[in-house]
């Protein structure tokens, strides 16, 4: 018996006595080292990631899949501004709790233009991967006010200070235009119009407004947000864009058989 | 400190310093009305107070003793130090996000008090701050030591150490501003990750050039370990903030990756920052002052080739197995799951090394609480890479996964590894570097030990607790086949263990500081004492051709 197990491991010990022999020479070499330790920590990467960009199938394809509007992308850059995505997640996991508690399960192409992914990785609070329109603006704007006059038991930040922030649309085109040198197919038009867009989304019924629908679709939400009209806050981008998660393509919705209620 | 370098040093470092704030002052001209303004004006004030310093000194007489006769400490000493002041308020942060988890209202009325902001400012801060500080305050000593040369030049150290430290200063300044790019670990904006490359390549330089100038014909395990942290870790930087800055007098940018690829090149990051920062780094220190302080020599020199090349083979890819059951795809998963359940081997073969070490020396362990918490450093190391390994696996991370057994997972291996083997390396180091007799309190060392050994438990337990039954409860079903518990039935449920865990980090806390507090007392209070041997020799091993067999 030993000497079956002897015999299956000499090729292994004959390995590892040939290593340390090469590594004895190897570990006088600085620049041999060095060359080493890039290529044995390369190559996991590397095909990891690599495929990723090039097979097909990695990303479905979603032609109803739209683009954020400057007020929401706008909205999504104060969500990373204030470090949302340390408590919540917008991923929902294919595990049968996870679909009945969130929704359909999270697909690839719904942050195929999300630069970057807000995916999280902790759920302090919720999962908000299906938020859009489950409650309405008042309870965002109320909820993002004060979270405990809503939810006693919630231990989430007050963002009261939301509704006085001004927002800042000069910076949009230039933020719009960064989004497509990265591959967000934004037009010209959009980028041009990037200002006065995220202006149009909240005055319903104006000349800008018909600019937002005719740029990015007749089913954008417009609408003042945060209910202050004449004024646009980074309380309107922020509830615009919790408003939008989970609604810029009906795919995870057409293709997932959903259990009954 | 400013005189030992020569005059022509203290004009390149002016230099240097003048440039630095030079680019502070355009920076804040052309970001005015944005956080890129007020960190130029931060820039400013860093290199203008350097240049000062330096300049303030630039008439001294020159150094006269031969350089060769010695190390260049004067870098490490002030590390040291530094990543002391971090630690204190990394931890401090620690300790304020943890009990706004708890009690929500313990915050100012104002937004960069949230705890959206002043989390980073924690994590960066103990990871950064104190775990980076100290590591390249170690890795000086070490380098110098190993390979009985000192450092090439006395401007590039210094340049490496406060050009980390502006990153740092930059970093966490912007996160209370709200400048993030919301990747974990690696939320600094473009410029301050372009200055972290070039403070990096330095660093990387100097690594060579001091090992190019070594008496010793091997470079000992610890230097690769070192070297695998500096090399990996710009890699892993440069890739994962590619970015496009949405205009160059702005703090914003985009990353250039989206959804499913940039969820990935996340975790190849964020993971291997554990792996080649808090992992790598950390056993080159734990290679050196454990056999150090033990006085016995390390147990299987075939252990460390294998754990080396197995660490930094192995690891690379397990960082998808923070991405089970997503819209990743299975295969890249099930890669990732495999490597990190493989990855127990060469952690375990490193951990071994490490108490086999010991062998011979436990009464020391026993007796000697600097060496305790190196040995203690080790333990945590094992049991966090076997906790690793297992939460890897699909089926358990399914559960574990978006829980506080994460947070859990990540602070036995940040406080019980990492800042017990930092500060086990740092009682060890202080009485050499200072030349000073003994560290001040040996009673404060036990202290800080039981402190900080206490306080890692009572926090990974509580974390423990709360994430298993935080992920059980969000699975739980009534009989009639509805979820049995809502969202807020588990945050009620949290709240005893968000306490506890507060308190936990208060305890380690509290160890931190008097730690600090020591070094300082030793620096200040004891009697100088010249250690035997501390310059640099010519080689005395004979060599054999090839490696005993052990």
């Amino acid at each position: 018996m030993m000497k079956f197990i002897r015999t299956l491991l000499k090729p292994f010990a004959a390995f590892f006595e040939a290593h340390a022999k090469t590594h004895y020479r190897l570990e006088r070499h600085s620049m041999g080292l060095t060359v080493g330790i890039i290529i044995a920590a390369g190559v996991g990467g590397f095909i990891e990631i690599a495929p990723l960009f090039t097979i097909d199938d990695t990303v479905e394809a979603a032609p109803d899949m739209r683009l954020y509007t400057p007020l929401e992308q706008a909205g999504r850059d104060i969500y990373i501004r204030e470090g949302c995505y340390a408590c919540h997640s917008q991923m929902i996991r294919t595990l049968r709790d996870e679909v009945e508690r969130y929704g359909p399960y999270s697909l690839a192409v719904e942050s195929q233009y999300d630069h970057p992914m807000l995916w999280g990785s902790k759920r302090t609070g919720p999962d908000l991967a299906r938020l859009g329109e489950k409650y309405s603006d008042d309870w965002h704007v109320r909820h993002l006010v004060n979270p405990r006059d809503l939810v006693p038991e919630s231990v989430m930040p007050q963002y009261a200070f939301l509704l006085e922030a001004g927002l800042d649309t000069d910076s949009l085109p230039d933020r719009l235009a960064a989004l497509r040198a990265v591959g967000v197919p934004y037009t010209d038009e959009m980028i041009a119009n990037a200002d006065s867009d995220a202006l149009g989304q909240a005055m319903p019924d104006t000349e800008r407004s018909d600019g937002v629908f005719e740029r990015y679709g007749d089913e954008t939400a417009v609408r003042n947000f945060d209910d202050r009209p004449g004024r646009l806050t980074e309380m309107d981008a922020l509830v615009a864009y919790l408003q939008i998660l989970g609604q810029l393509t009906d795919l995870p919705e057409q293709t997932q058989i959903l259990p009954e209620e | 400190m400013m005189s030992n370098l020569t005059r022509a040093e203290r004009a390149n470092a002016m230099v240097i310093a003048g440039t630095g704030a030079f680019i502070g002052l355009v920076m804040a001209a052309a970001g005015r009305g944005d956080p890129m303004g007020a960190h130029g004006w931060i820039v400013l004030a860093f290199c203008g107070a350097l240049f000062f310093v330096v300049g303030s000194a630039y008439e001294d007489p020159e150094p006269t003793q031969d350089r060769t006769a010695s190390y260049y400490d004067d870098p490490t000493k002030v590390g040291i130090l530094i990543a002391l002041f971090w630690a204190v308020v990394g931890m401090g942060m620690g300790v304020w996000v943890a009990s706004q988890l708890a009690w929500p209202d313990l915050r100012f009325d104002a937004a960069w008090s949230s705890f959206g902001r002043i989390r980073p400012v924690h994590t960066s801060g103990v990871i950064f701050g104190f775990g980076g500080n100290a590591l390249i305050a170690t890795s000086f000593h070490i380098m110098q030591r190993t390979c009985r040369a000192r450092m090439p030049d006395q401007v590039t150290p210094w340049f490496v150490l406060l050009g980390f430290n502006l990153f740092c200063i930059v970093a966490s300044s912007g996160y209370l501003m709200g400048v993030t790019q919301s990747k974990e670990y690696a939320e600094p904006e473009w410029y301050a990750d372009l200055w972290l490359v070039v403070v990096w390549v330095v660093y990387f330089v100097l690594y060579i050039r001091t090992l190019a100038r070594r008496n010793e014909p091997h470079i000992y395990v610890a230097n690769w370990y070192y070297l695998a942290f500096i090399l990996v870790v710009a890699v892993l930087h440069i890739v994962n903030n590619l970015a496009v800055p949405a205009s160059l007098t702005g703090a914003k940018s985009y990353s250039a990756f989206a959804g499913v690829q940039d969820a990935m090149t996340q975790w190849w990051y964020g993971h291997n920052a554990v792996a080649f920062f808090l992992t790598s780094g950390f056993l080159g220190m734990l290679y050196y002052f454990l056999p150090k302080r033990a006085e016995r020599p390390i147990y299987s020199y075939r252990l460390s080739i294998l754990s080396f090349w197995g660490i930094t083979f192995f690891y690379i890819w397990a960082g998808s197995h923070h991405l089970h059951y997503t819209a990743l795809p299975h295969w890249v998963q099930t890669l990732g799951m495999t490597f990190s359940v493989m990855l127990l081997v060469p952690s375990w073969a490193s951990a071994g090394n490490a108490l086999m070490t010991l062998n011979g020396a436990w009464h020391k362990v026993r007796d000697d609480a600097t060496l305790r918490f190196m040995m203690v450093a080790a333990v945590f190391y094992g049991l966090s890479t076997f906790e690793g390994s297992f939460m890897a696996i699909r089926p358990v991370n399914g559960l574990s996964h978006y829980t506080d057994w994460t947070v859990g997972h990540v602070h036995a291996g940040a406080m019980g590894w990492v800042a017990l083997i930092s500060f086990g390396s740092i009682y060890a180091l202080a009485p050499v570097l200072w030349r000073r007799e003994t560290i001040y309190s040996w009673k404060a060392v036990e202290w800080h030990f039981w402190l900080a050994l206490a306080g890692t438990v009572i926090y990974v337990f509580a974390m423990w607790n709360s994430g298993i039954t935080q992920g059980l409860m969000w699975r739980t079903y009534t009989e009639s086949g509805t979820l049995a518990y809502s969202f807020t039935d588990t945050l009620v449920a949290m709240h005893p263990y968000y306490v506890a865990r507060t308190f936990g980090g208060l305890l380690f806390l509290i160890g931190a500081c008097i730690g600090a507090w020591n070094v300082v007392m030793t620096i200040r209070r004891m009697p100088s004492e010249t250690p035997e041997r501390d310059y640099p020799t010519s080689s005395e091993s004979r060599e054999p051709a090839l490696p005993a067999a052990e």
